[in-house]
């Protein structure tokens, strides 16, 4: 009763919030209901099987996936969409679902073991790990040893992980089961060590094993290679994914792994949803403006920055690139100096967002060219190109989405 | 690397630039470090040699500057352990290399830190000081006037640590904290001899440069010509707007949206407090210029430098409860 009543105040207040142009309701109905009834989010939760989905990058992508390959089911699926992904915004997705029996719920890294417990999911998504907001995330190492602690005391729940990053595989291999996908790692500044014992780990090609403990590589289930899925047979599958890149080929496999688990087929779970997501976000947006092919990518890390440098179209098309250290992107803008520009050097490159001055220092030590800029439309103009690659942290992203008319 | 060039176009002897593990003392942009050195002696013409050391390879003993990272808590420890078991880079300081250490890299260089349960751990021991954790964690924007006898302008930089750390009579300050944390004591930062630390994590010489050419003037054991005004400007903007941006009155932990597009892009949005910076690091790169005349003795106080030396840290966040350690980025 006093989660039904929850739950109506909390659809309420997100109906108020959304109206009065606040925001898109996903955390404040949550808030409200929670304030009610301090396990709103376990009641909600009975009942449904719940996927959890964390890591440091590809969360909102992954879920989003998932949620698309598990539609082949036919049963509703209740979702953060909106990349809401605390406490307050898995109450607000499930409250706006009350029947659906599935949920793809994505998670913020810290609180996963919190949402383990009130969730008690049938399957928890573990992506990557790598250096991200430093001045407000954990340390990283630190956050692999409560997934650890967590999932140990979660007999229920199976695990899906990419076997590929050590720190992950460290924190998941204290699951009662796991199904070990080998999603590759295209960022390793931050597993180069092993976690257990802390010696340089020996890495030839994917496969990695520490040379001082008993920690290696676990047996793989699911495989990313050369773009094509190998499923648990050893037959490959070609992804043919609309979103680009590698990242997201291999949060596709996970997701595929995913599926697994609901017995949803490779072929149902591609044919059926997973191929038709195009953007996520309005992260791979393409957008006209002034003449110009506009296309928004989303990176707010190092890792996430190198993956997306892999993603863009080849020179010459010009780039923009574009930070801001706002609270949600992180105070610091340390990290700018882990990322490689290099590959740069041979187009033209533009330099936006409020910490542009930080990213015009870090262009020059690489030398690469760049022109600082003050706008998107400034940037367009001056590139006078038939298309243009943006990539931009979290809320220089959100900058110029709403430039683009909120654009998804 | 023996045949490494020892002459550069200036007449100054080629530097080997030695960074130390970073597989596990790279926590947050601490290549800048290691860049910045590399750019500021091939502008010059002195040819700079980079030999990055993994946890598994011996440190040389042969290098001109040796750079150590910040890192989490267990890598801190790990790394500590098999620094002091490989013992190249004690070797290294005593025949006078320069080491710089930032963040946790920095409270190893003490007798004790903080490990991962706070437990003390036994340090290099190559600055006389102790670290341990602090009540909370200093995190955000940090301003510090530089001993006058080094010569080098305000420090700005990030900090992200919960680390407290007390010197011995052994060590001076690098710094006086004007917003900030530091050391916890209104101090920021610790040198003796040619060794330098401090908690101005990650890339801490980007927006720096005077400490970033202190070092290659230590290793060069020469002053160094300036560089050409170009090669400073973006550098210069960059810190006129983070002066700017933490300076006293901006907030606690800095003013870091430059404001509205349509500001300018270089000084006009550091603001007055940036281009009082600015004039003070013009005026002092040109005293530190070996060809200028008005150059003063090295420790001379620089004019204008210690305006605000001497006055208690500013921020309200002191942190003076050594005990348990936990070292940070």
């Amino acid at each position: 009763m006093r989660a039904r009543l929850a739950t109506t105040v909390g659809g309420a207040a997100a109906t108020v919030s959304r109206l009065a142009g606040k925001g898109d309701g996903s955390v404040i109905g949550g808030i409200i209901g929670l304030r009610l009834e301090p396990d709103l989010l376990s009641l909600l939760a009975t009942g449904r099987q719940v996927v959890l989905v964390t890591g440091t990058n590809g969360k909102t992508t992954t879920t989003r996936l998932i949620t698309a390959a598990l539609g082949s089911c036919g049963q509703k699926i209740a979702s953060n969409v909106y990349g809401a992904n605390m406490e307050a915004g898995l109450t607000s997705a499930l409250s706006r679902e009350p029947d659906a029996p599935f949920a793809v719920l994505e998670t913020d890294e810290k609180y996963i073991p919190a949402m383990i417990k009130a969730t008690q999911p049938k399957v928890v998504v573990l992506l990557n790990l790598s250096r991200d907001q430093m001045d407000r995330a954990a340390e990283i190492w630190m956050l692999a040893r409560r997934w650890r602690q967590a999932l140990a005391a979660a007999p229920g729940t199976s695990v899906v992980a990419n076997a590929d990053d050590p720190l992950v595989a460290w924190a998941a291999s204290s699951a009662s089961s796991v199904s070990w996908v080998a999603a590759g790692q295209r960022w390793r500044e931050d597993s180069w060590c092993c976690p257990h014992c802390g010696a340089h780990l020996v890495r030839p090609d994917d496969d990695w094993h520490c040379p001082e403990c008993d920690n290696r590589r676990p047996p793989i289930r699911w495989a990313l290679k050369d773009g094509q899925v190998i499923d648990p047979s050893g037959q490959a599958w070609p992804l043919g994914l609309a979103l680009p890149g590698r990242a997201n080929a291999s949060n596709a496999v996970i997701a595929l792994a995913v599926a697994e688990t609901f017995g949803v087929t490779v072929s149902s779970a591609l044919a059926g949803g997973m191929r038709e997501v195009t953007s996520v976000a309005g992260r791979y947006t393409q957008v006209r403006r002034r003449g110009t092919q506009v296309r928004l990518l989303l990176a707010k890390n190092p890792a996430g920055w190198l993956e997306a440098l892999d993603v863009m179209a080849p020179a010459p098309v010009p780039v923009l690139l574009a930070v801001n250290a706002q609270v949600p992107d992180g105070r610091d803008t340390s990290w700018l100096w882990d990322v490689d520009y290099r590959r740069l050097r041979d187009r033209p490159v533009l330099v936006g967002g409020e910490r542009r001055m930080d990213l015009a220092v870090r262009l020059e030590a690489d030398g690469v060219a760049f022109q600082l800029v003050d706008s998107l439309d400034q940037a367009i103009d001056l590139a006078r190109a038939p298309s243009l690659e943006v990539l931009a942290n979290y809320t220089a992203f959100q900058q110029y989405r709403a430039v683009l008319g909120r654009a998804q | 690397v023996s045949e490494l060039p020892r002459d550069g176009g200036a007449g100054i002897p080629g530097l080997r630039l030695v960074w130390i593990y970073p597989d596990l003392l790279s926590t947050y942009g601490d290549r800048g470090n290691l860049l910045v050195l590399e750019r500021r002696a091939r502008l010059r013409g002195i040819p700079a040699e980079v030999v990055e050391v993994n946890a598994d390879q011996p440190v040389p003993v042969d290098g001109d500057i040796y750079l150590m990272g910040g890192g989490e808590d267990l890598p801190q420890v790990l790394a500590t352990r098999r620094l002091a078991a490989d013992g190249g880079l004690r070797e290294a300081v005593r025949r006078g290399a320069v080491l710089f250490a930032v963040c946790a890299g920095y409270q190893m260089l003490g007798t004790e830190f903080g490990g991962a349960e706070g437990q003390p751990m036994p340090g290099l021991g190559l600055l006389d000081m102790r670290s341990g954790r602090g009540e909370r964690r200093g995190v955000g924007e940090i301003l510090a006037d530089v001993d006058p006898a080094l010569g080098v302008p305000r420090l700005t930089g990030f900090e992200n640590h919960q680390g407290v750390t007390q010197l011995g009579p052994g060590a001076r300050p690098l710094a006086r904290v004007l917003t900030g944390v530091g050391n916890g004591d209104g101090t920021e930062g610790a040198y003796a001899g040619r060794v330098l630390g401090t908690y101005l994590h990650g890339p801490a010489l980007v927006r720096n440069p005077g400490l970033a050419d202190l070092l290659l003037t230590w290793a060069a054991g020469q002053q160094l010509p300036p560089l050409p005004a170009a090669a400073e400007d973006l550098a210069l903007r960059l810190r006129a707007e983070r002066l700017a941006g933490a300076a006293p009155g901006a907030g606690a932990y800095g003013r870091d949206r430059p404001g509205p597009r349509g500001a300018g892009l270089g000084l006009g949005r550091a603001g007055a407090q940036g281009r009082r910076d600015l004039v003070a690091d013009r005026r002092e790169r040109r005293r530190l210029d070996p060809r200028s005349a008005a150059r003063g003795p090295a420790g001379a106080p620089r004019p204008g430098g210690s305006r605000l030396g001497g006055r208690p840290p500013r921020g309200g966040r002191r942190l003076n409860k050594p005990g348990l350690g936990r070292p940070r980025p």
